[in-house]
């Protein structure tokens, strides 16, 4: 059969008429398919607190020694069975002590005070506004949450690492092996997790959906302050209007929600 | 060219045959008629009090591994965590706390079915598969 060009290019203008009709024709079939909305449905919890950008702040003033932040570490780790391995390349932390050369080595202080210099500082996950991680992760495991959360969903973590490597806190560890023998008390409302995923501290997401504030924060008698970023009237915002506070490596432009009282 | 070609070795070769195909179909007629039958799933006293579960049990039996996973997303990457039946009866939706807490009989509720079906879902790598009790 012989088509002449000018057939041809009817049939050819006809059938791209045809494709471009097609979300057309979608949008108008779409409303239809909305319409039997099913009577199931998945629902926040009425208490949950709800926040722009969750942050902390840490007044370091109230914290003497390493004994002082031993309770806050130890309420944090009991609740999300975090595993204690005495090996140092294998061991998993949430929040840590620090000392403040490390914690803040961008900080330039030929001299500190007596009291910074031997002072452990309490760490976490920033929660950045800008986090590396979550640019590094290949399978959109680790992600920002609508309230600000860096969040990791264990389901997706494939093991990579690339998180880790990109954050430049240290604030996740990875399950080399399997963490359960080195749960001591396991809290059996909350998951624990296995080898070959990466870890670190969810800002207590499953606390606050049921309205209770972060576990550090309820076991540090005051010392850590939780709120939100985005909102003036909070209490974290009243504590950074009042007092001069320094985010670790700021400099960096990661934007870190958790600020320092020195 | 003569048509009636001799049979070398009948009686061996059609012997041989027999052997060949009863071992073949061995499987077949020895299972005959003896499939294991499929487990009935036992419900626990509190299940058999509350009387239904999340879905009927047709949809429960077909889509749980579906409603797990639009669960877990919902949960952890949308921060939700009720779910409201269509009968308006309300869950916290946690694989540990809710599903297991009913299904406390885990052994011989979802590992005898997925025994029979061969499926291991890696789930209780992580998640508590006995919350009642104390720590083991
Ligand atoms: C690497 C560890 C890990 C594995 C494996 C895992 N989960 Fe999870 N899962 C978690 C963690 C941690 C949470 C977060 C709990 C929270 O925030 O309350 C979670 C949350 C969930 C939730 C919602 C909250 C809850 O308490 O249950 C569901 C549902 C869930 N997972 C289902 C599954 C299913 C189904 C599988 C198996 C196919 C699975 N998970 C495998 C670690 C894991
Ligand atoms: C309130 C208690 C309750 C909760 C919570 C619950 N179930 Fe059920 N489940 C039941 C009852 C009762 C039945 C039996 C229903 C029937 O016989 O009509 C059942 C039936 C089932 C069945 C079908 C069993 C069969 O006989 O074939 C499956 C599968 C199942 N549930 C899985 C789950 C999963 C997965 C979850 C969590 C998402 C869950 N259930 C949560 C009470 C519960
Ligand atoms: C009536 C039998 C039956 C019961 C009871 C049952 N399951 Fe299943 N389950 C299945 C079958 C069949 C599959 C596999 C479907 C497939 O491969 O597509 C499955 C798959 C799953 C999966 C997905 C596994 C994967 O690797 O993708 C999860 C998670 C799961 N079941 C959880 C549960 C839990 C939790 C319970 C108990 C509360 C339970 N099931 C009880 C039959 C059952």
């Amino acid at each position: 059969m012989k088509k002449s060009r000018r057939s041809f290019l009817q049939i050819a203008g006809v059938s791209a008429l045809g494709l471009g009709l097609k979300p057309v024709a979608d949008l108008v079939a779409a409303p239809a398919e909305h319409g039997e909305a099913p009577a199931e449905r998945v629902l926040k919890n009425e208490a949950a607190l709800k926040a722009k950008q969750w942050a902390m702040v840490i007044d370091t003033r109230m914290f003497e020694s390493a004994a002082d932040l031993e309770p806050i570490i130890e309420a944090c780790h009991k609740i999300h069975n975090v595993p204690s391995i005495d090996h140092p390349r294998h061991e998993i932390k949430w929040i840590w002590e620090e000392e403040f050369k490390h914690a803040f080595p961008t900080q330039e202080l030929r001299f500190l005070p007596e009291r910074i210099e031997h002072l452990p500082f309490l760490v976490l996950c920033n929660h950045c506004e800008d986090p590396p991680c979550v640019r590094a992760c290949p399978t959109k495991a680790t992600f920002k949450r609508e309230d600000g959360i860096v969040l990791m969903d264990f389901h997706r973590c494939i093991g990579c690492r690339f998180c880790m490597a990109a954050c430049p806190y240290g604030s996740r560890s990875f399950n080399f092996r399997d963490p359960r023998p080195f749960i001591k008390e396991t809290n059996l409302k909350f998951p624990t997790r296995m080898k070959g995923v990466v870890e670190k501290c969810n800002f207590c997401a499953e606390r606050l959906a049921v309205g209770q504030m972060p576990a550090c924060v309820e076991a540090s008698n005051g010392a850590l302050t939780f709120g939100d970023l985005e909102d003036p009237e909070s209490d974290v915002r009243k504590l950074l209007s009042e007092n001069f506070t320094i985010r670790r490596k700021q400099a960096l432009g990661t934007g870190p929600a958790v600020y320092y009282i020195i | 060219m003569n048509n009636t070609r001799t049979f070398y070795d009948g009686g061996k070769v059609i012997t041989g045959l027999v052997i060949f195909v009863v071992l073949v179909t061995f499987p077949f007629w020895y299972n005959h008629g003896k499939a294991a039958p499929a487990p009935e799933p036992q419900l626990t006293e509190k299940a058999k009090a509350e009387k239904a579960c999340i879905r009927p049990k047709n949809e429960m039996k077909s889509a749980h591994m579906q409603i797990l996973n639009n669960w877990r997303n919902n949960v952890v990457r949308n921060a939700d965590r009720i779910h409201e039946t269509a009968d308006g009866k309300r869950f916290e939706m946690s694989l540990s706390n809710t599903c297991v807490d009913c299904h406390s009989n885990k052994a011989d509720f979802c590992d005898r079915c997925h025994n029979y079906v061969a499926v291991n879902p890696y789930c209780w790598n992580c998640h508590i598969d006995n919350p009642k009790e104390t720590s083991k």
